[in-house]
């Protein structure tokens, strides 16, 4: 299952590190951050939740960038 | 400036005016330490923070950590208006980036603002509401008044006017539309009230795929981004090291040779590498570029579905084109009958009837080229043979229309017409009645698309048709193609291309332009696909790679430019930030450069490259 979601974050090397943490997740497939239009799509692993796994994601991005959002 | 951005800005101006204050006060010891942090706390007091919180969560080669160490190790060494002068230029570099690419972001979002914000919903009583367009289902009746943009794909159900595609295509030239015709959202409405059917839902139509496409087109990255991002992965810590060893080894150095150490100088050296170990600029300004570029051609009416198209856009030195449809109108006009044993007229009625129900152009073309109505009651019983042509029951009368291949197959002996040009023989019950010869004409603009096809560097031009010999290579003269490809049935095609796919060297690409609906396969195949006229097609819009939403050829050419401009950019902008940061490098290294400057040359490369980024978004 993919899905996209609006975030900000405020420099494109964060977005890049950002990119990463989210794939190393657990419960997601592959992950990709589109800079300019702030959004990241997810491929989560079958049977995941995705709220949790997003959640997760949140708390590893927030990591790498204190200041960075995920909506949803 | 958002809420968050004219903070910073705040805290940027009052720290500015603080720390010149501060400068001019004579002042010494704790006092001048005091009273410098005062400027020094204003500006990086979430900096500092945020440095904190990467050490906790163990990411050292944060640019806040680096910044904090930075400047902390600057004011330890009591290089005070240093340490609070890195800050600030940091924070204004910062802030410049932010204000810059949300304006970039807006800027192109604004050209792309096809999108209507509202449908005119008539209701049972036959008046009109504005409604959110999302709001229309499918199947409901919408008026779209002159000078309104058409909100959702649909049918004309009553009126007449005129369009200006110019939103979708670049072009303003105006297109007629009557009832039953259909119409695609984004398209402005000029001179009559139209009520249209929709078709499809707000989120479906035309309008909503294109604006989708030209912002996910962002997320397919091209080869340079992942190279920058790898770069920049590789750099922070490199560079980091680097300063680790500029502060350490120099000084241990001098101390075995027996002289002085020179701890600070080392030191303060090895701090403004660490101001220099930002990639920003360098990461920034390359997404922003292609965003720009990718923006700006879609005003032209090309859409480019990804940076990493742009690329290989920018490669192409061998273009194969479809002929008909592509360089030629795809409009079939009888040009010529000769008839044997019948009238003209009759000749064409029966051809025509026979064809009334294939979608060949050539069909239409017949059909077309008589004048009365045509009555389907009057046929039946009809085979179409791919690549030879259809046999039907015309009142009764056995109708053969097609090339010589199917005559040959019936038996029948055919003349050949004098003339160039697409021939249909027809025969009646089994009696050869004479031949039709069909013209496409070529478009206008096609010998003009070649040529700047030639000037924009493509090497090879190539054509390939299903049509006859003599056509296609009569039309590849005239138009000074490379080549032609003829009598080719789809399959030949993709063969065709593959071939010349071998023949292409490294490193230089080959695009196949065609009309999208059934050259999905070939489209696929080659480097770059072009699919052209795509205006309301979403097969070509699907299958292609790059979509040119008008039927104009000489768009090629110009896609082409776009994308050899951007990635002149691309390189220029690389090209400055690593050279700019190499310098700065090797300055500080050296101490010729302080802080100051390294941090300044910093922020002042992200500047012309953003603003070089944002020239991407003009096209020629």
């Amino acid at each position: 299952m993919k899905k996209t979601y609006q975030i900000e974050v405020d420099c494109a090397n964060c977005a890049n590190k950002m990119e990463i943490a989210a794939s190393k997740t657990a419960g997601v497939k592959t992950a990709s951050v589109n800079f300019m239009a702030l959004k990241m799509t997810v491929e989560f692993e079958e049977g995941s939740d995705e709220r949790t796994v997003m959640k997760q994601v949140l708390k590893a991005c927030r990591k790498i960038e204190p200041d960075c959002e995920i909506e949803f | 400036m958002t809420r968050k951005q004219k903070k910073i800005l705040l805290r940027i101006l009052l720290a500015s005016v603080m720390l010149v204050i501060v400068r001019l006060l004579p002042s010494d010891g704790w006092l001048r330490f005091a009273l410098f942090m005062l400027p020094y706390l204003c500006v990086g007091y979430d900096i500092l923070i945020k440095a904190v919180k990467g050490i906790i969560h163990l990411q050292p080669f944060d640019e806040n950590f680096l910044m904090a160490v930075a400047t902390v190790g600057a004011i330890v060494l009591q290089e005070y208006p240093e340490g609070v002068a890195v800050m600030l230029f940091y924070q204004i570099g910062e802030l410049f980036q932010s204000v810059a690419v949300g304006k970039s972001r807006r800027n192109i979002s604004a050209l792309m603002n096809i999108r209507p914000d509202f449908a005119n919903l008539e209701g049972a009583d036959g008046g009109t509401e504005a409604v959110d367009p999302y709001e229309v289902a499918v199947e409901s009746v919408i008026v779209v008044r002159p000078g309104e943009k058409i909100p959702i794909d649909g049918v004309i159900l009553s009126g007449e006017s005129s369009l200006n595609t110019v939103t979708l295509t670049g072009e303003s030239t105006p297109r007629d539309v009557g009832v039953g015709d259909e119409v695609v959202s984004g398209c402005m409405n000029v001179s009559g009230v139209l009520r249209v059917r929709t078709t499809k839902p707000f989120g479906e139509s035309t309008v909503s795929k294109i604006l989708d496409l030209v912002e996910n087109a962002s997320a397919k990255k091209s080869r340079s981004e992942h190279f920058i991002a790898k770069f920049a992965r590789v750099y922070t810590p490199a560079v980091c090291l680097s300063a680790l060893a500029l502060a350490i080894l120099p000084p241990v150095a001098s101390l075995l040779l027996q002289r002085a150490p020179m701890w600070s100088d080392w030191i303060y050296r090895a701090l403004t590498f660490l101001v220099i170990s930002c990639p920003c600029a360098l990461v920034i300004s390359i997404p922003l570029t292609f965003f720009g570029g990718i923006g700006g051609a879609s005003r032209a009416g090309i859409l480019i579905k990804g940076s990493n198209y742009m690329e290989t856009l920018s490669r192409v030195s061998t273009v194969a084109l479809d002929k008909t449809g592509t360089l030629t109108e795809g409009s079939f006009d009888a040009v010529h009958v000769e008839a044997r044993g019948v009238s003209e007229e009759m000749l064409l009625e029966y051809a025509a009837l026979a064809e009334l129900y294939s979608t060949h152009p050539i069909a239409q073309g017949l059909c077309r080229a008589v004048k009365q109505p045509l009555e389907a009651a009057r046929v039946c019983d009809v085979t179409e043979m791919g690549g030879h042509g259809v046999n039907a029951l015309v009142d009764g009368v056995r109708v053969c229309v097609g090339n010589e291949k199917l005559m040959a197959t019936h038996g029948i002996t055919a003349e050949m017409p004098q003339g160039v040009g697409t021939v249909v023989y027809v025969a009646l019950d089994g009696v050869y009645a004479g031949a039709i010869l069909l013209a496409d004409r070529v478009k206008e603009s096609a010998a003009e698309a070649i040529d700047a096809l030639t000037r924009a560097g493509v090497r090879r031009k190539v054509m390939l048709t299903g049509d006859a010999h003599e056509v296609g290579e009569a039309v590849a003269r005239d138009l000074g193609l490379d080549g032609a490809a003829c009598e080719l049935l789809p399959q030949d095609k993709l063969a065709a291309v593959e071939r010349m796919l071998s023949e292409q060297k490294k490193g230089e690409y080959l695009a196949f332009v065609g009309d999208g609906i059934n050259d999905a396969p070939v489209l696929s195949r080659a480097d770059i696909g072009v699919a052209m006229g795509a205006l309301g097609s979403d097969a070509a819009i699907e299958a292609a790679d790059v979509v040119l939403m008008d039927d104009d050829p000489r768009k090629i050419a110009r896609a082409i430019r776009i994308s050899r401009k951007c990635m002149r950019i691309v390189r220029q902008n690389i090209a400055l930030a690593l050279g700019v940061k190499a310098l700065c490098l090797i300055l500080g290294a050296l101490g010729i450069a302080n802080m100051w400057l390294a941090i300044f040359a910093d922020v002042g490369v992200m500047v012309p490259a953003v603003l070089n980024a944002i020239r991407a978004l003009y096209v020629k």
